[in-house]
């Protein structure tokens, strides 16, 4: 079978996690529209500084330059795409698809999914899909591996991807979640990133159930930047399990405004620090969320290199 | 029970541009109780009708409007004011008003918007939990049903959007999996809550849906 991509510029993600290596993963959240001129500029300077891209899929909702497309650009330009795909705006037939393309284009590793809710986005009126959602899509794509696709069909020529899904240590209640967790790992699931944590102490607690349930699979701690006391606020309020502690939203709101984003970018390196040094997880998973210019500040503070780790 | 809402006046009103007489008919069932088609919703629309000048030929409420022979016979029982009419205002569910279709070569016309299969908590106070999907998982979560109760209809466990077991498109909504969870929790079932279901059947009743019964037909 020909790949159209063969070289790979840089070691997959699971080549990475498998080596022991503690993995560094950023972001790209596509624009809207067809200027792809700042989304390129961050790809270019995250490439070298990070393992690995997650590509967001209509992250929240909100309608976007496509995911995969943005995969092959990272491609493009020497990076490493790990490939984020909801069950929200594609069927079965549509995701079975973009998994054969994404294969053939050299992508090695798929972040799977359920996607957030219509109404919490920028096309409100649209018909929601979830035909799948996380767990069978995790079960879709080891179907596919093995031949098969949903339909019960032979693939001429299967696929073969990383498998990485989500949880979420600040759930509540956090017993579902973490039987999801498990049918998650039950269903193909090789690598989790978290959803944003800040609580360091909570997410050790996590550690320790998700190690109990399962002492080899990869874990990522999710990394938020904080960037001032009225988003602290906002994702208190209005962003389910999302919790930042009371001494972190203190420490943001004795800082002045114009150190605001560096209060921000000295929690995250602290809490990246923390997570190496005190070989809590696997890997973090950096959340700039349109700052992603600081990202190699972050790691630069927090005493980070890539190719030293 | 069917959940309808009226349309406002004004859409009614623009439906009827250009039919001065209207035949209205309503349901002693569902849009009784949903008070959207019943006995005093329908002599309310007739006066208001009135009001804007136009002539109501006649009116009729009767169980059940989405019964086509039923239907069928309240024509015949009406025949001059149906005669009479150049359209039928339908003050009940969408099922309902393509009852009247079948009854009436003339315009039909909607009043109300159709919504969901209900539950009645209190009078006027409704709660979709089925949402007719053609394959009953209801055994499987402790009879609460995730498909419809659940805003992504998902069946292995709780997405990131809840929260204190609400969900994320409606804090006043109850997260479907948290119900779920402490559900099959009091009956010691959480091996169903461990077990990882496969994509559901979406096609279980194929749209449009027809069943046919083969010793109940025939009635009328």
């Amino acid at each position: 079978m020909t790949l159209l991509i063969e070289k790979h510029a840089k070691p997959s993600i699971q080549e990475v996690l498998e080596s022991g290596t503690f993995l560094v993963t950023g972001e790209i959240g596509p624009p809207k529209g067809t200027d792809i001129d700042e989304m390129i500029h961050h790809i270019d300077l995250l490439k070298d500084k990070v393992h690995a891209m997650n590509i967001t899929d209509n992250q929240s909702s909100v309608m976007r330059y496509p995911s995969l497309a943005t995969a092959l650009i990272i491609k493009e330009r020497g990076g490493e795409p790990n490939l984020q795909v909801t069950c929200r705006d594609r069927n079965r037939l549509a995701i079975e698809a973009d998994l054969l393309f994404a294969y053939t284009r050299g992508i090695r590793s798929v972040l799977c999914l359920t996607g957030d809710s219509i109404p919490v986005g920028d096309h409100k009126d649209a018909k929601a899909v979830f035909d799948l959602e996380s767990v069978q899509l995790l079960q879709l794509i080891r179907s596919m591996e093995e031949g098969k696709d949903l339909g019960g069909n032979d693939l001429n020529g299967p696929v073969k991807f990383y498998k990485g899904a989500i949880v979420t240590p600040e759930a509540n209640p956090i017993e579902p979640q973490m039987i999801k967790f498990e049918k998650k790992i039950e269903a193909g699931a090789q690598f989790f990133q978290t959803q944003a944590v800040y609580d360091m102490d909570n997410f050790k607690r996590f550690m320790e159930k998700a190690r109990k349930i399962d002492d080899k699979v990869k874990i990522c701690a999710g990394l938020v930047l904080l960037t001032g006391p009225g988003q602290i606020k906002y994702m208190n309020n209005n962003v389910p399990g999302v919790f930042v502690p009371e001494d972190l939203a203190k420490e943001m709101e004795e800082a002045p405004k114009e150190e605001r984003l560096a209060t921000g970018i000295r929690i995250m390196a602290r809490q990246i620090r923390m997570c190496i040094d005190e070989k809590l997880c696997d890997g973090v998973h950096i959340m700039a969320i349109g700052k992603e210019d600081v990202v190699p500040r972050i790691l630069e503070e927090a005493g980070v290199d890539i190719n030293e780790l | 029970m069917i959940i309808t809402k009226s349309k406002p006046f004004e859409e009614v009103l623009k439906e009827l541009e250009g039919q001065d007489k209207v035949f209205i008919i309503g349901c002693g069932s569902c849009a009784t109780t949903c008070e959207t088609g019943g006995e005093p919703q329908v002599a309310e629309m007739k006066a208001r009708l009135e009001a804007e000048g136009k002539t109501v030929t006649g009116t009729v409420v009767y169980e059940e409007v989405c019964h086509e022979l039923n239907t069928k016979r309240k024509f015949r029982e009406n025949k001059e004011a149906v005669e009479a009419a150049e359209g039928f205002l339908v003050m009940c569910c969408g099922a309902g008003c393509q009852s009247v279709r079948e009854a009436t070569e003339k315009a039909v016309h909607p009043a109300c918007d159709t919504v969901f299969l209900g539950n009645i908590l209190r009078l006027g106070n409704f709660q979709e939990k089925c949402s007719l999907c053609g394959e009953c998982v209801l055994e499987e979560f402790g009879a609460i049903c995730p498909v419809t109760r659940c805003h992504k209809g998902i069946l292995n466990g709780p997405c990131g959007g809840t929260d204190n077991g609400k969900c994320e498109t409606d804090r006043e909504k109850d997260c479907a999996w948290t119900l779920i969870y402490q559900q099959l929790e009091k009956e010691g079932k959480l091996d169903r809550f461990r077990k990882i279901y496969g994509p559901k059947n979406w096609q279980a009743n194929m749209k449009p849906g027809r069943v046919i019964f083969e010793k109940k037909g025939g009635e009328e």
